[in-house]
């Protein structure tokens, strides 16, 4: 791997954490819940583009099928706050 | 090394740059913009340009790596597809629902009948008859 591809990795990685620390702040100080369960979804997605950016430094194609999961589980828990939040129950 | 893994490796390197820039500008707007459904827009920028490019820079290195088409990268984008736009729509109605309920948030009021109680409530209502 040459350094420009490594340099470019790291910044990727650098962003992707500034983003989830912005994303943090409006998930503790959002006025009202829905602000804060979408915040959490973007979290999962920040969560999904580190595992597949590590996956590019670790030339592994496992991480993928972590990335594929935290997208399903993300997804999943998503719907079901909005759910609740929306109805007082997830499965009525 | 030869040549072209240096080209395939700066291509991957300007698709992780781009795509760590637009998460971040789109985590900015998030976490500055003044209300809920204002803060819905940046995301869709990382949730489309931001996903596309690190799945396709995956998918470049990989192919490249093992001498073969490794697209399977591509699915995360294309689940993010399917999934975003309906939690996206859920969490819309659920502020517009919430802040008609409420009062707060500054939302209209429901189109379908001016004045006529919200179509959960009624729902609600239904239900409890029933």
């Amino acid at each position: 791997m040459s350094a420009i591809l490594s340099f470019a990795i790291t910044f990727a990685l650098g962003c992707y954490a500034i983003a989830s620390i912005l994303v943090l702040l409006r998930l503790i100080r959002g006025p009202r819940a829905q602000d804060r369960v979408f915040a959490l979804d973007l979290l999962y997605f920040h969560a999904i583009l580190v595992v597949m950016v590590t996956g590019i430094r670790h030339q592994s194609d496992h991480y993928f099928e972590i990335a594929l999961v935290i997208a399903l589980f993300g997804f999943v828990s998503t719907l079901a706050m909005a759910k609740f939040i929306l109805r007082g129950e997830v499965i009525e | 090394m030869n040549a072209g893994a240096l080209w395939v490796e700066v291509i991957v390197a300007v698709l992780l740059v781009v795509s760590g820039l637009v998460v971040l500008v789109s985590a900015v707007g998030f976490a500055r913009l003044p209300d809920f459904f204002l803060r819905m827009h940046p995301p869709a920028l990382a949730f489309t340009l931001g996903s596309w490019c690190v799945a396709l820079a995956a998918a470049l290195y990989f192919s490249f790596l093992e001498k073969r088409a490794a697209l399977h990268p591509l699915l995360i984008p294309l689940l993010l597809a399917i999934t975003v736009p309906v939690t996206t729509v859920l969490l819309a109605r659920v502020s517009l629902f919430r802040g008609r309920t409420s009062g707060r948030g500054n939302v209209p009021p429901s189109l379908a009948r001016p004045g006529a109680p919200e179509r959960e409530s009624e729902r609600e209502s239904e239900r409890e008859t029933n």
